[in-house]
């Protein structure tokens, strides 16, 4: 399962996703949306896809863990749009014979996630907004705030 | 030949979702993005990546007729 969606992550039916009577263990890793980053506090979140890409992009890494790790399955999934603070905006899960491979292979695959797959979070605040990953000029500021 | 130019989060909000760009044949990656620089002079950021037909390429790679060129910046999802 390698999904970008509009709507809430469904973990249960990820982690039904990634389950197999192969498996000695499953990790789940769920990234969720803070209220705060760099001391500021964060009203509001959105993230924007290149969906095709971001899909195609998310089944390499797996399939490359698959082949690394020896594993069993993997899920990824990952949240568009508007998300609430505190709702789960990523979910990475792996299958593994044994739980060494399934905690390597699931660290390695969100922190590959993060630096590869074409999603952008951009970060609402009481006084403007700014992309997240992008230098500071792309910064906005509400007039008058 | 054509090109389908896709932008992406600020890069959107400054040029427009996507646009149709004229180039010669055989540009590479770094010629259109030369002559996106002229349309768009606010395209200045040196760390954005590009895909074509959503794969990672290089300012080298050769363009053919109706590619998808997208202009990825720097990406954060997952967090």
């Amino acid at each position: 399962m390698y999904l970008v969606t509009k709507d809430p992550i469904d973990l249960s039916a990820v982690l039904r996703e990634v389950s197999h009577p192969g498996a000695g263990g499953i990790t789940l890793f769920v990234g969720t949306t803070r209220d705060e980053n760099d001391g500021r506090r964060v009203e509001r979140l959105e993230y924007e896809a290149y969906e095709d890409m971001a899909v195609a992009e998310m089944r390499a890494i797996g399939e490359a863990m698959r082949r690394r790790w020896g594993l069993l399955a993997v899920a990824m999934v990952h949240r568009i749009g508007v998300v609430p603070i505190a709702d789960a905006s990523v979910a990475v899960a792996v299958a593994a014979p044994h739980r060494d491979e399934a905690f390597a292979a699931c660290r390695f695959g969100i922190d590959t996630l993060k630096a590869q797959v074409p999603i952008w979070k951009k970060e609402f605040y009481a006084d403007g907004s700014r992309w997240i990953g992008a230098c500071a000029v792309h910064e906005h500021r509400d007039e008058g705030a | 030949m054509k090109l389908r130019v896709l932008f992406f989060a600020y890069l959107r909000e400054r040029c427009g979702r996507e646009a149709e760009v004229d180039a010669p044949a055989g540009a590479s990656v770094g010629d259109v993005w030369a002559l996106l620089r002229v349309r768009y002079p606010m395209l200045d950021d040196v760390s954005i990546r590009f895909a074509v037909n959503r794969v990672y390429v290089d300012k080298a790679h050769r363009l053919q007729d109706n590619d998808e060129l997208a202009l990825i910046p720097p990406v954060s999802g997952g967090i």
